[in-house]
């Protein structure tokens, strides 16, 4: 992603509770991926990684340089890579098998259900090009659905982290539990902000940002637009808390509904479908802990297409504008009751004069 | 008058030997006997393929070339892996038979809380199964990875054994797990075909063609036996080319293609696709237990 996708109207500092700082570059998540492979390959003999004909693009080639032993190509057949990595799980290796999210979470489904999953074995999955981000690419590689589908198999662990260097972090961390795990990362160079002392912890979602008003809660690269929004809302005299939930399964019900109640009004964002992803996940625990409204930012059921990443996150909705607007609208369905609701959009889309009631210029 | 009558497992067990092959014969009809009385008492299941594959079984397990330890299995072992999991029935008898768990747990099969799962669950931990499987296609995929672990990694010259059915290698990635298992040279991989050309809705060669099968193996790299899959002297034959294979480090996986009749050794049942997925009735398995040696008695009228 270019800068210009960061350089929002005006960049604004982010105020924390001492966890991500400031802006520190744009890096993509995918070098995170690389970089942990190869700190567990130090760390760990029986780590080994399956090839599938793209280990530059999922940079597991920088594996594959370091261990070359250790590095098997399975070539294009994602079916059969996770299924030799369940054979080598059960022969006591720590098998990892990247390859892009739409071939190693959906192409294998049913080899993750009973494999892997069923199987309970000890397979890593890495799934690359997640989200819209991918650009040109177009629609078939911008996976969009599978943190739905992952997240209803039994045993998995889920990870979606939100940078570069906690998608090093969280490699680093699959390695070192035991069971089935995927972590979810892109392509595109997006903002890297979080710290080598930011906490992360499988399980466990982290707080970045406090405030009582309104939650936004938020998976992947949508993290950074979350405290872009949150940043806008403070002008306005809102107080958002942002939340990165960085392992989507096991999720940190405590916290999301800590937030719930709290704040009254959740927003969730992430570069998935709306439906059954992150969002699906805070809906189902929101409505039977602490019911509040929650309006969703993600693609609203349809495919991607090719353009440029900043065009394309403009062009679905997946901007800090987004979610600045769901914040309020969240807040206005809490604030009137349910007569309120009926008067609201059901889907909040980017409104530009709340935009220039603040001063800044729409876009 | 009930057509139900007493099921009674004989409590004897084989030991895992080179042997003659007509010594195979005892072991089987046991085995074929065992797999129709857990399939009357679940009342489901597949009788057509557990009795086609038998002799297969028999020569496996009992003929010394599966390397295991009955009393602990989770040991150093040779690796067996039913891709084609609904043909359990067989496996389980075959695992009781060498003493892996006590034979009257043949009779939970596909009961509640059994560890005799309709299609193998690990998650079970019953002795001497290795993996879940049942979803077809993907339990050589996983032979394969634990044959890729032992020949470049571990190197503690293990061999791992996967039966595929036929209908069964209608799934591509079979085709994809063949192309790896050359493509890294698993001499110490052995592919079993259960070739009775039998699926649920008929005929292999009507419901999808995989043949010629010989040639197809072959070009995928196997070192390929076609072997008449009841003949004790040639599958033993077939066994013994596969571990030369892999004692010399051939650089080949092999196939070995065992031509089968589905439903073997129940007259009834020969040759007959319609008894791919379905368990015999009380009165059907007392004809088979009779053909198959055993003396049940006459029903008694009420």
């Amino acid at each position: 992603m270019s800068q210009n996708l960061l350089q929002h109207d005006s960049p604004p500092p982010i105020v924390t509770m001492s966890k991500p700082s400031q802006l520190r570059g744009m890096k993509p998540t995918r070098q995170g991926f690389g970089e942990g492979l190869v700190v567990l390959g130090e760390r760990y003999d029986n780590v080994v990684v399956l090839g599938g004909d793209i280990t530059g693009s999922v940079m597991t080639s920088l594996f594959k340089e370091r261990f070359p032993d250790r590095f098997f190509s399975i070539g294009v057949a994602e079916q059969n890579a996770t299924t030799i990595a369940a054979g080598l799980a059960l022969s006591g290796k720590i098998p990892f098998f990247a390859s892009y999210g739409a071939f190693c979470a959906l192409r294998n489904a049913d080899q993750l259900r009973i494999s892997v999953c069923y199987n309970e074995v000890n397979v890593k999955i890495g799934g690359g090009h997640a989200g819209i981000s991918v650009g040109p690419d177009g629609a078939t590689h911008q996976v969009l659905e599978e943190i739905a589908y992952l997240r209803t198999l039994p045993h998995m662990t889920l990870l979606v982290p939100c940078d570069y260097l906690e998608t090093k972090k969280a490699t680093i961390a699959m390695g070192e539990m035991v069971g089935p795990a995927y972590i979810r990362f892109g392509r595109a160079a997006v903002p890297f902000f979080t710290a080598d002392d930011t906490p992360f912890e499988i399980g466990k979602a982290q707080v970045f940002r406090e405030g009582s008003d309104v939650a936004l809660i938020a998976c992947g690269a949508m993290v950074w637009e979350a405290l872009l929004a949150a940043e806008q809302l403070a002008k306005r005299g809102i107080q958002a808390k942002v939340i990165n939930v960085s392992t989507i399964k096991p999720f940190d019900v405590q916290t999301v509904v800590d937030a719930a109640r709290q704040c009254g009004a959740i927003v969730t964002a992430e570069e998935h479908q709306v439906h059954a992803g992150l969002g699906g996940a805070v809906a189902e625990v929101v409505a039977k802990n602490f019911p509040v409204p929650i309006e969703f930012v993600g693609v609203k059921d349809s495919f991607g297409g090719s353009g440029e990443p900043e065009e394309l996150m403009e062009k679905f909705g997946l901007t800090w504008k987004e979610i600045y607007a769901a914040a309020l609208v969240a807040m206005e369905r809490r604030d009137r009751g349910l007569i309120g609701y009926r008067a609201v959009k059901d889907v909040p889309h980017y409104h530009p004069e709340l935009l220039e009631a603040d001063g800044q210029p729409a876009r | 008058m009930s057509a139900e009558f007493p099921i009674v497992f004989e409590p004897v067990t084989f030991d895992n030997r080179r042997r003659p092959a007509e010594e195979f014969a005892k072991i089987a009809q046991m085995i074929r006997r065992d797999i129709i009385k857990s399939l009357v008492l679940a009342g489901s299941g597949h009788s057509g393929g557990p009795l086609g594959s038998t002799d297969i079984f028999a020569v496996l397990y009992f003929g010394g070339y599966m390397r295991y330890n009955p009393q602990n299995w989770w040991t150093p072992r040779d690796r067996f892996v039913l891709s084609a999991g609904h043909m359990c029935p067989v496996l389980y008898a075959t695992l009781a038979n060498t003493g892996a768990f006590p034979k009257e747990e043949l009779r939970t099969l596909r009961k509640y809380n059994s560890r005799l799962q309709g299609h193998p669950g690990r998650d079970m931990g019953l002795p001497g199964i290795e993996t879940s499987t049942g979803s077809l296609g993907q339990g050589i995929s996983i032979a394969v990875g634990m044959a890729m672990a032992d020949k470049l990694l571990d190197q503690n010259g293990y061999r791992v054994f996967t039966l595929t059915g036929d209908g069964e290698l209608q799934e591509g990635s079979v085709w994809e797990a063949a192309m790896a298992a050359a493509n890294y040279k698993l001499d110490n991989f052995c592919w079993i075909i259960d070739n009775n050309d039998c699926q649920i809705d008929g005929r292999v060669h009507e419901v999808m063609s995989i043949y010629p099968l010989e040639e197809k193996c072959r070009a995928f790299g196997f070192d390929v036996l076609t072997v008449n899959g009841h003949d004790y002297g040639e599958l033993c034959a077939a066994f013994d080319h596969f571990i030369a294979n892999s004692e010399k480090g051939s650089g080949k996986p092999t196939a070995i293609i065992a031509k089968t009749l589905m439903g073997k050794g129940v007259s009834f049942m020969e040759d007959r696709y319609e008894w791919h997925g379905k368990p015999p009735t009380w009165e059907q398995a007392r004809i088979a237990l009779r053909e198959l040696g055993e003396d049940v008695p006459e029903p008694v009228a009420a």
